[in-house]
């Protein structure tokens, strides 16, 4: 057991409390600045942006060149913060834009940044 | 002469063929296309400089309504004959009424090698025609509504790469002019057929991607690809003739509306006529019309420009 495992009380190989969600997006790079905007909009504290790139759905997406890439979008939120993304997202984008997105809870240090 | 250029973009085309294991870094590929970008709009802001700017405003508008027609002339086509969705013939339509940069690189380097004049202020042409054809996809797609959100429109069409460099490269070359600019020419003008020659050699790699996944969508939209980019050429010309412009740059004309756009539109239309399919357009425009312009449409266009010259002019 780390001394930091001790210190939060919990026994390695336990699956630890999760304290906040991570919500990740999967996406067309063209959306980066528009997603952003949404994001900041419905209150989220921040974000972190990814290039990626992959294959689905929508054909190879290799990230040769912009038209073709993918961006990987996490934020650390709340659980209802969670639901309102996936809501928001499923009625405007998933209809015509290649996007997957998935969500679990995580353990993070000062919950309280992320609302 | 086959153009090294042109052989690098034949490389290209070759090693995606084969699935060759190749790929120019993401951000290689964006230094090597801003280099270009940033070199074609210094050379046009060099020559502006000679001219009063006032002459020029004729053939500024003529590129602009150019701009407004081409989709118009396209969009038909493509409901009528391809059966195609009004979203995704009216992105089709705006991809081939606007302009691609790569293809006016390869045709600046074509004219270089061959000793042909044209009036260097093309580049800002080149500007004029990225813009409306965006205008006319959106509405021929939507209509008129309250919908589009035009102040996103308007800021991913201006604030995109290629017209920041472009009208970034005029201004600077326009204020510097040529002497002032020698010490950075080294990089922009000397290196120019070089980075060319690798953009070519990733352009190639696309478009190889493309056509691999042609099959997909027909044998119309092969057809439509080379013909509305012949249709345009001598739309082009005719317009060239009209403003008396030389016979390279008639050629010039003609090539920049037989190009078909990849990096603006794409951007463009996606955010604002997302339920346009974007493979369906990239794969006309990569796949089928920038390897038909490079390979054979430019030395055809310039045949065209000299003997509508020839006939119109004598």
């Amino acid at each position: 057991m780390t001394i930091e495992n001790s210190q939060q009380g919990h026994l390695q190989g336990q699956p630890r409390k999760y304290n906040s969600m991570l919500v990740t997006i999967v996406t067309e790079s063209s959306l980066e600045s528009q997603l952003s905007r949404e994001l900041e909009g419905l209150g989220v504290q921040g974000y972190t942006i990814t290039d990626a790139r992959g294959k689905g759905e929508s054909g190879s997406r290799n990230a040769g060149w912009d038209a073709d890439s993918n961006i990987r979008v996490e934020v650390i939120c709340s659980e209802s913060m969670s639901e309102t993304i996936a809501e928001l997202l499923e009625e405007k984008y998933y209809p015509n834009f290649a996007m997957v997105m998935y969500s679990h809870g995580v353990f993070v240090l000062r919950p309280e940044k992320f609302k | 002469m086959i153009e090294p250029i042109i052989l690098f973009f034949v490389l290209g085309i070759t090693a995606g063929l084969v699935r060759a294991e190749l790929r120019l870094p993401g951000p290689i590929y964006d230094f090597v296309s801003m280099l270009l970008l940033l070199t074609i709009g210094l050379k046009g802001g060099i020559e502006l400089a000679k001219q009063p700017f006032l002459i020029l405003l004729p053939q500024i508008l003529v590129v602009f309504v150019m701009g407004l027609i081409l989709p118009l002339i396209a969009f038909p086509i493509l409901r009528q004959l391809g059966k195609f969705k009004r979203a995704d013939a009216a992105s089709i339509a705006a991809h081939y009424g606007s302009v691609s940069v790569g293809t006016y690189a390869v045709a600046a380097a074509f004219m270089e090698t061959h000793n042909i004049y044209f009036e260097e202020h093309m580049p800002l042409l080149l500007v004029v025609l990225e813009v409306p054809a965006i205008l006319v996809g959106i509405v021929l797609a939507k209509g008129l509504t309250k919908e589009t959100q035009w102040g996103s429109v308007a800021h991913e069409v201006f604030a995109g790469k290629g017209v920041v460099l472009l009208l970034g490269g005029l201004f600077i070359g326009w204020i510097a002019g040529s002497d002032g600019l020698d010490s950075i020419k080294p990089l922009f003008f000397d290196l120019f057929k070089g980075i060319l020659a690798l953009f070519l050699l990733e352009m190639g790699l696309i478009a190889a991607s493309k056509i691999s996944s042609l099959h997909k969508y027909g044998l119309f939209l092969v057809v439509f690809g080379v013909g509305m980019a012949l249709l345009s050429a001598v739309i082009g010309t005719g317009l060239g003739l009209l403003l008396n412009l030389s016979v390279g740059g008639t050629a010039m004309l003609a090539i920049l509306a037989a190009s078909a756009s990849y990096i603006a539109v794409p951007a463009a239309m996606r955010i604002s006529v997302p339920e346009a399919n974007p493979t369906l357009s990239l794969t006309a425009s990569l796949g089928i019309t920038f390897p038909f312009n490079v390979l054979i449409g430019i030395p055809v266009y310039y045949e065209l420009a000299v003997r509508a010259h020839a006939i119109f002019r004598a």
